[in-house]
């Protein structure tokens, strides 16, 4: 692997998590270097999420490391890492009892950033709605690609360089996540953020990422951009997994 | 000796050990003969001059010889929850009234249990007992023994065990009595229990369900005389006078001084095997009172010997029957033995208000002000337990939320556990921790509140937006940020409703609160039922529906308060 660790701004190392017996993560490694965009994709059950997580330390692991900016997250305040790095859950994850401009205000709120409205409606601007009509809108009257932008205006208003995203356009219909897609590659680009995210979508994974990290069973079968994985898969499953994503694509 | 001319017996030289001791002596002989009791002490003094009584009534006390009770404490005087029991305790309280000795009225507490606790305790001083049921109920022995043989008994063992005395009998027996039509009387030539059993396969009985169940009861009965009724019906007090009268059953198990015996000109037979045992009714005098007041104990016992059964079926009557207030009656009774004099009005707070004619919205409006005054106890018996469960079941709720799940429910199945004792008993319970009135009724109604309460915080605050919790970890809350700013307000519509739920039942268990004497609306409830007086009851029972629907709705506007918009 041609990746110099020095210059990952997220790095696993030979990283183990156990659920009682279930093994979900099995030595795994893994750098994301700066402004890279990199995807995780696997079957339900492959570790994908659990290893996002590692990375906010929302999972404990139980062996190996995991670094973010070069540092152990073992010996970093979880709350004070978690407000550095940007985090979109699948379902939005709004605080339904707070108005949407409340909502992307949270993390500049919690910095104790004097400016966080200014900065919610800046960031309600780049993912394309307006401050004026959304921000004294509850979640409940927005719809799901609304709501799912809310959570990704959320997640960039205090500026990280870093942000994690689970399957953030899962739940949403073709034509909305076509959309949400590329004004959120747009984005991620103009503000140079790091982004590791997970699907079960290898289109999409080929589409955002400029690499692809395929997990089974809490392993990494093969780590390249979509272009290689293609022309080189490493193993008989990434071989089968692109042969039925083709499929589904025909 | 006793000087018969004087008119307050036991003066304060009573005090004096000698004197006490010789008059004692003197008198204790004369007692025996007349109650069986072989023990010396006041109650010997007591009994005697209650032997000297006919001397003692022709000479009513002037007001102006009235002395201010040698003790500054108000008399503690209680009722059970029944007519004659009420009745009986406002003659307690009326002759020391009249006698310028203050008096203290914890009418209708809860049931043996409860009003004995209370007297053993010192929460209470005086109350009317039945040596049947001190022998049963209370020393759980077997009933046997003639009338004499079973109040030497209790006077022994209740002064051994707890220094609580029975005063002389008051002349009367309320025991089980077992009472057919005259007519069938007639027919069948009924005149005792034989003559009934003979006659029982030809008739229908109806029974109170606690009479067809009890050993001393029907069971007993079919044993010692072989009654086989045709049929037995399970009838409730309320109605087996009526279906007797109207001939839908024949015989019918009562209380022998019960004043619809009088109304139905029923035909009570005699007990000729002597089964039931034997219910002499007699003021129980707690510690405290014979020790420092004696003066007032005897003043009491001048009842002694003076009610007869036919005296009480009348006064009973009056009372169930035709309504009239337990104050007036108590009076007119003291007045025609001579206990009161004609000038004694009864006082304003020991008569209930005139009954009367009139609507029910008139009734409640003579009685505003005790209506008033029972509404705001009972609101405040709900509040101060309310807010206390509030203060300690939603913090408690909260903390188990983190605590394991297993040790969680088993906490909060205790609190339910609570839930599953019986009122009576819980109240019975706390007596000797507490004693009565107020405070004890306030930790059980807190006690009751708190499952409701815990379970809802519990579950909202565990169950609270799984997914704004989790987005709200992930971005950096703190727990403590995550419990204030996310789980609470979004739990805070199930918090609200466990406390609405806790209220409106802790508004009607307070009812219950009459029982061990904290008063409330509950207070008419237990009255009215004790004297068969609707209205009564419903001026209790109306004005606590509507407060729990008034405190129902305070609280949902609470809850809108609470809820945050966005979840609404």
């Amino acid at each position: 692997m041609a990746d110099d660790p020095s210059q990952a701004v997220l790095s696993a190392r030979g990283v183990a998590k156990r659920y009682g017996q279930a093994v979900a993560l099995d030595g795994v490694s893994l750098d994301v270097r700066a402004g890279e965009c990199v995807a995780l994709v696997g079957e339900s059950g492959s570790g994908k999420t659990t290893l996002l997580r590692c990375f906010n330390r929302m999972t404990e692991i139980d062996g190996g490391s995991v670094l973010v900016d070069g540092t152990d997250v073992a010996s970093a305040d979880p709350v004070e890492l978690r407000r550095r790095v940007g985090y979109v859950p699948q379902d939005g994850g709004l605080m339904p009892h707070w108005t949407v401009l409340r909502n992307v205000s949270l993390v500049p709120w919690l910095r104790h950033d004097g400016e966080a409205p200014r900065r919610a409606s800046e960031a309600l601007e780049w993912v394309g709605l307006s401050p004026e009509t959304f921000g004294g809108r509850w979640p409940r009257e927005l719809s799901g690609g609304q709501r799912q932008r809310v959570a990704i205006a959320r997640a960039l208003a205090a500026s990280p360089r870093i942000v994690l995203l689970d399957e953030p356009f899962g739940a949403l219909d073709a034509i909305t996540r076509a959309e949400l897609q590329t004004s959120f590659d747009a984005l991620r680009r103009r503000l140079g953020i790091t982004a590791l995210f997970v699907t079960h979508d290898l289109h999409e994974a080929a589409l955002l990422a400029d690499r692809v990290a395929v997990l089974r069973h809490g392993r990494i079968e093969q780590v390249a951009t979509a272009d290689e994985l293609t022309a080189a898969p490493a193993t008989e499953y990434v071989r089968d997994l692109l042969s039925r994503a083709r499929m589904v694509a025909a | 000796m006793i000087r018969p001319s004087s008119p307050r017996p036991p003066s304060p030289e009573l005090q004096e050990k000698g004197e006490h001791t010789s008059r004692v002596q003197a008198s204790a002989r004369r007692a025996n003969a007349r109650v069986g009791v072989r023990e010396g002490g006041l109650r010997a003094v007591v009994a005697a001059i209650s032997i000297a009584w006919p001397t003692l009534a022709a000479t009513p006390i002037p007001a102006q010889q009235r002395q201010p009770s040698a003790a500054s404490n108000p008399v503690v005087i209680a009722s059970k929850p029944f007519g004659e029991s009420y009745l009986l305790a406002e003659m307690f309280a009326q002759v020391l009234e009249a006698r310028g000795i203050r008096v203290d009225r914890r009418m209708g507490l809860g049931a043996t249990e409860i009003a004995f606790g209370a007297l053993r305790t010192g929460a209470i001083d005086v109350y009317p007992e039945y040596t049947g049921t001190g022998l049963t109920a209370i020393l759980h022995e077997e009933p046997k023994g003639d009338a004499g043989a079973v109040f030497g008994r209790v006077s022994r063992e209740f002064e051994a065990r707890w220094g609580v005395h029975w005063l002389p009998p008051l002349g009367f027996e309320n025991t089980y009595a077992i009472a057919v039509r005259k007519e069938t009387a007639r027919r069948y030539n009924l005149r005792t229990l034989s003559d009934l059993a003979r006659a029982s396969p030809r008739l229908t009985a109806g029974l109170t369900p606690d009479f067809i169940g009890r050993p001393d009861g029907l069971p007993g009965l079919t044993k010692a005389y072989g009654l086989h009724p045709r049929a037995v019906r399970s009838l409730v007090q309320a109605v087996k006078y009526k279906a007797l009268a109207e001939g839908a059953v024949d015989v019918v198990d009562g209380y022998s001084t019960d004043g619809m015996l009088a109304k139905y000109d029923l035909a009570v037979l005699e007990d000729d095997q002597r089964f039931f045992p034997p219910y002499q009714a007699a003021a129980l005098v707690g510690p405290r009172l014979w020790r420092e007041q004696p003066a007032a104990v005897a003043e009491i016992a001048r009842l002694s010997g003076r009610l007869s059964v036919e005296q009480m079926r009348v006064l009973n009557r009056r009372v169930e029957v035709d309504g009239e207030p337990v104050g007036k009656v108590a009076g007119d009774a003291l007045r025609e033995m001579g206990l009161l004099r004609r000038s004694d009005a009864p006082r304003a707070s020991a008569g209930r208000a005139a009954t009367g004619e009139g609507s029910f919205t008139g009734y409640l409006w003579a009685r505003r002000g005790e209506l008033w005054r029972n509404t705001l106890r009972h609101l405040l018996l709900v509040l101060v337990s309310l807010v206390a469960a509030v203060a300690v079941a939603v913090p408690a709720g909260v903390a188990l939320e983190r605590a394991r799940p297993a040790a969680a429910e088993a906490a909060i199945r205790g609190a339910g556990v609570l839930q599953t004792i019986p009122s009576i008993a819980l109240l019975a319970f706390m007596i000797p921790l507490l004693g009565i009135g107020v405070i004890p009724a306030l930790v059980a109604l807190w006690l009751y509140s708190l499952y409701p309460i815990l379970r809802n915080t519990y579950s909202g605050v565990r169950d609270a937006g799984p997914e704004a919790t989790e987005a709200a970890r992930a971005l950096g809350m703190s727990p403590g940020q995550v419990l204030r700013h996310v789980r609470l307000p979004l739990a805070a519509p199930l918090i609200m409703a466990g406390i609405r739920t806790a209220a409106v039942i802790t508004v009607g268990t307070a009812t219950l609160a009459a029982f061990i004497g904290a008063g409330g609306l509950g207070d008419p409830i237990v009255a009215g039922l004790a004297l068969t007086d609707t209205r009564m009851i419903l001026s209790g029972a109306v004005p606590a529906a509507l407060l729990a629907l008034l405190v129902d709705a305070a609280l949902a506007l609470c809850e809108r308060w609470v809820t945050p918009g966005g979840v609404r």
